[in-house]
This record gives structure tokens, sequence and C-alpha cells, in this order.
């Protein structure tokens, strides 16, 4: 009893056991960080997961700093945005950064889903972190849109306008639902109002717990390598894998140099051109929102053109919508829809290699497409790459089964 | 040089680079925090309201006084009368810091014995200096309670004089602060500049 | 070595990229060829010129509501006196911002559309535009202003410069293929000479460009510092990836 009770009152190994007996802090230091193992042979692809994590730190601090000073109300959000850029001191960074940082995201998201599909990751038994890094796209797009309402400038009134309306198309409830997102007969201040709540609050939240979760499933799985080999099933006596480094110091000192260069990168564009040419801060919307005349031509941001271009290539509202829709939900299947024995694009057949050149051809194009007028020729070439894109992924079953691939190696190369 | 050697100057170079790392990066991280703190400072819109006022005191009557805002804080303006200033140099014992000693609640200037630069006008801010409360003026004469007429803070009971000085006993530590303020004219009075900002 | 030459290339050749992408492209309003502005954001005499230029002959009608005055006395080196003697004729204080003399309803009624606030015309139009826009105007026969403008057909902006331009006409020619008839500019003809006095500027093109300039100045008045700290910070950037990448280097030895 009283040895008991000494054990208790006293702490044994000082200040980190103190606490260890209250919260699993060592343990968890050591399972994900300084006792994780993965591929010694990541490269150059295996960078834009912590990038991701990297810009998702920087938009919440700099969205809870815009957060600060932005006005929510269609008669205040404009002005309080250049307040931002001109009156608050160093505002301009601060919005810049979110701004610079927002297309950088879909940037480096868009390169995460790209090596997935290069190195197989998504294909057993990582099926799950895949379907989470969906929803974590997902709701990124929402984070995306919504946003892009709250500077009230031309483009987010009018892009919002078109994109709310697609959900119009839905046969019966489409009017209703529309009403339901705008609150209202038309975007209006209401619209700000709830946007600006999902923007900053709801989304965001999501946002962060699906990346927690995302890391928990990964780590429980282990990463996958650019040979698409289980480094698990080669372990040596101490029952560390053969190929595998410790997270610490390896990939964090490796992490850091890209994240540097990442750094490098953003701040060439973020300080020398904010703007990128109208991609990233559009021209239009440096004009207040003017609801009695849509500028000239509209386009979404960049990073929903190639869905947009979809959606403008067919001539039917409803499967307009259809399609639009499809072509954003496809790639969840793709665990299932390939069916090639091995992961690696390495020990691939010539015929997935073709594909997957042809659908990323395809995808920059329908992006190119959707930032142009929608005029004779870029209209058939939109019908032309959009059935590209969908055949990549429905015709996947087929390709991949028929598809020569190579022996993959025991241990990495 | 024998393996050991060149473990130790892999560990010491290791080491060195660590420790360069985490500074540099350290330094980095400091510098990027900079422009947000700074960007929690009044604003350049803040400043433009927060600018000076200009009080005209032409019509004010002795024993009258007005209430005005400068950067959203409650300044009084009272012009004295000549039994008021009379009673300025009564019961100093009971006074905190009848001398107006402590320095950061008022200009030099104002460091007198009328905590004024006219004397006959009081300039001070109607901010409790307990908590902030904004005091109210009670200018009768109550000798029965030794009340010498001045300001009475309704929150916690604190007391201070016709020169906004805090009497002893009460939750507030310190006399009322008097803002920066000059005359531009007999008649008008720019409070939040001062003739050495001026 | 070579690794840190690939990094270097990766950095340069994505520069690059940001460069060609980054070159401005503006929607033009009509199909006639913008002129270049050519103004150049590090001459401060334009830039005060320009100054001097809106504030005279453009904030009569049009705001700059973002814009404080001492917001461009410290960027154009002007002391508070010279704001308040040569450019504060609406304003006060040198912290307001740009407020036009005539108020947006009298705007709407006499010109029947609120003439547009200027804070952000650059920014959403182009500086090319504006520049082209402020030579483009000819008279024409039928317009309520009695002009027309070559860049923003059926605008309802009088030419408030005709007196430093003077006034010029379009010439069009006239092409019918298929029966289909197209007018395409030809060019512009002078019809009364302007005067410039050399206290503003040595021509009406010099006049504009400078005006042309301050807007652009204006739009994004933190512009010239962004570069300036751009710099610093990716030149310090750099001396942390060399450290990085040598501590990545040796962390990296003992894995073979």
């Amino acid at each position: 009893m009283a040895k008991v009770e000494a054990e208790i009152g006293k702490p044994q190994g000082g200040f980190m056991q103190w606490i260890d007996d209250r919260f699993p802090w060592t343990a968890t230091m050591k399972y994900h960080v300084t006792e994780y193992y993965a591929s010694k042979n990541f490269n150059f692809w295996y960078v834009f997961g912590v990038l991701a994590m990297v810009v998702l730190v920087m938009q919440l601090v700099t969205g809870i700093f815009l957060t600060m000073n932005y006005k929510p109300s269609a008669a205040e959000a404009f002005a309080s945005v250049e307040y931002i850029m001109r009156d608050v001191e160093w505002g301009w960074l601060i919005r810049y950064m979110h701004s610079t940082g927002a297309s950088f995201f879909f940037i480096i998201v868009y390169l995460h889903m790209f090596r997935a599909m290069l190195y197989g990751s998504y294909k057993k038994p990582r099926e799950l972190i895949w379907l989470i890094g969906m929803l974590i796209f997902f709701v990124l797009m929402a984070e995306a849109f919504a946003g892009y309402l709250l500077p009230w400038g031309q483009m987010s009134y009018w892009g919002a306008q078109v994109i709310i309306s697609l959900f119009g198309a839905i046969p019966g409830i489409g009017e209703a639902l529309v009403e339901i997102i705008r609150g209202d007969y038309s975007i209006s201040d209401i619209t700000l109002n709830r946007f600006f709540a999902l923007h900053v609050i709801a989304l965001p939240l999501a946002l962060v717990g699906l990346v927690f979760v995302h890391i928990v499933a990964l780590h429980e799985v282990g990463s996958n390598n650019p040979d698409g080999i289980e480094i698990k099933d080669h372990k040596g006596p101490d029952g560390i894998p053969l190929d595998g480094v410790a997270f610490h110091p390896y990939h964090t000192t490796k992490d850091l140099v890209a994240i540097i260069i990442f750094l490098i990168i953003f701040s060439f564009v973020m300080f020398f051109a904010p703007e990128m040419g109208g991609y990233f801060l559009e021209h239009a919307n440096f004009e207040p929102a003017n609801l009695k005349a849509t500028p000239e031509h509209i386009a979404p941001v960049w990073y929903f053109t190639p869905f947009y271009a979809i959606l403008r290539a067919v001539p039917d509202k409803l499967w307009g919508f259809i399609l639009f829709g499809s072509s954003v939900l496809l790639p969840v299947f793709l665990p299932w829809l390939d069916r090639a024995r091995v992961k690696s694009i390495r020990y691939r057949g010539w015929i997935y290699k073709t594909a997957l050149i042809v659908f990323v051809v395809s995808f920059l194009v329908l992006g190119w497409l959707g930032t142009q007028p929608a005029s004779g020729t870029y209209v058939l070439a939109a019908r032309i790459f959009s059935v590209i894109y969908f055949a990549f992924f429905l015709l996947m079953p087929y390709y991949t089964t028929v598809d020569k691939t190579k022996p993959v190696p025991d241990r990495v190369v | 040089m024998n393996e050991d050697d060149v473990d130790r100057i892999n560990r010491n170079r290791r080491h060195f680079l660590t420790v360069a790392t985490i500074t540099t990066g350290v330094v980095g991280a400091g510098l990027a925090a900079f422009p947000f703190l700074a960007s929690l400072k009044p604003s350049a819109r803040a400043q433009a309201l927060g600018a000076p006022v200009e009080v005209a005191v032409g019509s004010l009557q002795p024993g009258e006084m007005v209430r005005v805002l400068w950067r959203g804080k409650l300044v009084f303006v009272l012009r004295r009368s000549a039994t008021m200033l009379e009673r300025l140099g009564e019961g100093l014992d009971q006074l905190r810091d009848p001398d107006s000693a402590e320095t950061s609640q008022q200009p030099v200037y104002a460091a007198n014995a009328t905590r004024s630069v006219r004397p006959e006008f009081l300039v001070v801010e109607g901010s409790c200096t307990h908590l902030g409360c904004a005091p109210l003026e009670d200018f009768d004469l109550r000798p029965a309670e030794n009340w010498h007429g001045g300001f009475f803070c309704p929150c916690h009971g604190s007391k201070f004089d016709l020169a906004g000085r805090v009497y002893k006993g009460v939750p507030a530590p310190t006399n009322l602060r008097i803002p920066p303020y000059r005359f531009v004219r007999d008649d008008l009075i720019l409070i939040g500049q001062d003739t050495g900002a001026a | 070595m070579d690794k840190l030459i690939k990094l270097a290339s990766l950095i340069a050749s994505s520069w690059i990229v940001v460069f060609v992408i980054a070159t401005p492209a503006f929607a033009a309003g009509s199909g006639a060829e913008l002129l270049k502005a050519d103004i150049n954001p590090g001459r401060i005499n334009s830039l005060q010129r320009g100054a001097r230029n809106f504030m005279n002959y453009c904030s009569g009608c049009h705001s700059a509501q973002y814009v404080r005055f001492n917001t461009i006395g410290k960027d154009l080196e002007l002391s508070d006196e010279q704001l308040i003697d040569n450019l504060m004729f609406n304003a006060e204080k040198t912290f307001e911002p740009i407020v036009a003399a005539m108020s947006a309803a009298d705007g709407e009624r006499w010109y029947g559309k609120a003439p547009p606030d200027l804070s952000l015309m650059a920014r959403s139009k182009g500086a090319d535009y504006i520049y082209s826009f402020l030579m483009g105007f000819y008279l024409q026969a039928g317009s309520p202003t009695g002009v027309d403008n070559l860049y923003l057909p059926g605008t309802s902006m009088p030419h408030v410069l005709w007196g430093l331009q003077g006034y010029q006409r379009a010439v069009f020619s006239e092409h019918t293929e298929a029966g289909v008839t197209t007018k395409s500019f030809e060019g512009f003809e002078q019809v009364t000479e302007g005067h410039v006095s050399p206290a503003l500027a040595d021509d009406y093109e010099e006049f504009v460009r400078d005006t042309v300039n301050f807007l652009a100045y204006i739009a994004e008045p933190i512009r010239a510092d962004r570069r300036k700290i751009g710099t610093w910070v990716i030149m310090y950037l750099l001396v942390f990836l060399i450290i990085a990448y040598m501590l990545k280097k040796q962390v990296w030895k003992d894995v073979h």
C-alpha cells in the first residue's frame, strides 16, 4: 500500500515522465516522428504532402489576421479589403500571402494527387487514405469557392452567380436548393454573410479534422514509395524496415529543404507578381460587385477551370451539371478502377504510361480552355478533351488489366 | 585519421549544422512574425479617426463643463470658477499625489498646482484610473462630508478633486490623466496635440 | 554540388515561368489595339506631376476614395505644406482620402452615370487602357458630349483635356466582304491644336503618361516596397537553403 502511494505521488523520471503518465507524448512522438519509418528513396513527388501542410497553416494564420479587419457585408466588404491593403500596417503582405496561398494550395494538392497516380498510392492497402484525401479536396474546393466571394468584386459576384446557378439544373429541387444556398432570391449581403461563416469556421474546421485523419490513416499503413513496394515486408532483426529511414531526422531535414525551395518560389510570386497576370487575382475583381453588369469575359479562378471547361462543353444544362459533377467525383473510384497488379509507374506497361500522359495533357488543356471564351474551335476542343478525361477513368479497368507490367523487385532500388 | 576521428568530425559538423539551421529558422520565424504583430497596431484609419480634436471654449461659462471624445476616449473640459480654483488649495493632505509627481499622468506643462496650461481650464480624461469607468462630476461643496467638489466614480467609489487629483483611501491608484493639448486661440483648445508636436 | 545546381536551375526556371505567365493581359474593351503607356513607376518627378495633374484635371469629378493624402506625401516625398498648397483642394486634413468635388448623385444626373472611383482603375483595366482612353477622344456629331472614344465607344465622359490635346477626328476605312461591311480604324487627324504649357509637361503624351503613372501608383501604393522587401526575403531564404541543404546532406550520409 505504501509502495503504491509512493509511485503515484512521486514523479519517477522528471518532468517528461510526469507528462507521459498523463498524456502519451513520448509514445506519440515516437510513433509519428522519431520511429515512423518511411522509404529512403522518396523523390521530388513526395514533398507535396508536407508542403500542403505548410500552406494550410499559412492560410489559417493569415486568415485569422484578415478576419480581424475584414467586414462580411455587401456594403463594406470591398472597401474593407482595400482597407487591409492600404491602411492596416503590413495588411497587404497578409492579404497577398492568403491570396497567393490559395492558388498554391491547389497547385500543391494537384501535384500531390498526381503523385498518387504515378506510384499507385491509392491502391490497397491505402484506399481509405485516398478517400479521405478526396474528401479534403472537395472541402478545399468549397473553401476556396466561399472565400472567393468575400472580396465582393465583379468576379467574386458573377463567378458565384454562375457556379451557384449550376445547382439549379438539378430537376425538381434545383430552384429551391439554389435559394437555400443563397438565402435570398439573388446573391446578396445574406449570401456573403453565410459564405463568410463557412469560409472562416465551418470548412476550415472540417479541413483540419480531415487532414488529421488523413495522416493518422497514413501512419497506420505506412507511406508508399516510388517503387510501390511495401517496405514493412522486409524488416531487420530490430523490427525496422530495411528500406525505411526514420521520419526524423532524415525526412524532416529533407522536407525542410523542400519547404525552403517552395517558400522561395512562393515569395517570387507573392512579392513580384501577386496577381500572376490575372490568374491568381483577377483584374475584374478590382472593381466592386456591380449587380447591373456582368464583366465581358467571365471565368472561374484557374483551379476550377478544367471542370468548368467540361461544363461548358455540354450544350445542355442538366447534362452539363451531371458531367461537371462526375468529372470532379470520378477520381474517388481510382482504387477500384485501377486493376493493375503493380502500383508504381516504374513497373507498369506502355498503355498506362501513355494513358497517364494523355490524361495530364487533357487536364491542362481543359484548364486553359476554361479560361478562354467559349467559341467555335474552343468548344470543339473542350469536347474532345472532355471525352479523353472521362475515357481515362472509365476505360481504366480494361486497359490496366491488359497492360503488360514488369516484375517488381523485393527491395527498393 | 582513423574511423573514430572521422566519426567525431562528422558528429561535430552535424551538431554545428543543426544549431545553424535552428538559429536561422528561429530568426526567420521571428522576422515573419513581426508583420503580423505590427498589423495589430492602430491602422491609418484609426490614426485618422484619432486625430486631434478642436474644442471651442469661448461660450463656456465658469463652472460649466463639456464632454468631448478624443480617440474614442472621454475628455472633460471644465472652466473652473474663481471659487473652484480657490478650493484647489484646500485639503491637500487628503490627496494621494497633490503635486502630480506621477509623471505618466500628465504632460510636463500640466504638472503644476492646477494641473493645467491655463488655471481656468481643466482638460482631463474622463476615465477612472482604477478600471476605466467614466467618473461623474459633483461640484457641490459639502464641508460636512469633507467634500471640496470634484469627480466621483460610480463603479467603485473613487474620488478626485477639481484638478482630477485622487483622494486617499479609494481604489484608484493615480490622478486622472491629462491628455496632450494646447490653446490654438484663447477660445479654442486642440486636444491630442501639444506645441511640442505641432 | 550537382544537386545544388539542379535546385538553382529549378528555382530559376520557375522564376522565368512566373514572368512569362505574369505578363499582364487585360481584356480590351473594343477592337482597337491599346497604346503602350510606357510608364516608369520609379520616377518620382513623373509621379509628382501626375499627382498634380490628377488633382487639377480629374478630382473635380473622380474620387480616389481609398487613397489618403498623407500616403501620397510619404511615398512621393511631398511635405505637408506642399500637399496642402498644391493638392488638397477638397480636403482639410492630410489623412483624408481623395474625394471628388462633385457628388456621385450629381454625376449621375449630369452624365447619366456617376464618374467611377479611380483608386483601382489601373489594376482593373490596366495602365495601357487608361493611357489609350485619354488619347482616344475624337469628334463625333450627335454625341451629347460632341465626342466619342475609340477605346470606350459611347462613353459619357466629355473630352475634359481638349484644351491640352486639341480636337481630333478619327479616320475609318470600310471593307465589304461577302456583303458584310466592317469598319476599321486608320488613324487620327488633328482638327484643332491644343496647348500644353511648359510648366505642365513637354507635350500631351507626357502629360497623360504622368497622370497614368500616378493612377498606377495609387492602385497599389505598396508596389515598390513589396519588391524591395521581397528581394530581402528571398536572399534570406537562399542563405537558409544552403544551411539546410548542408544539414540534410550530413544527416543522409549514413543512409546507403
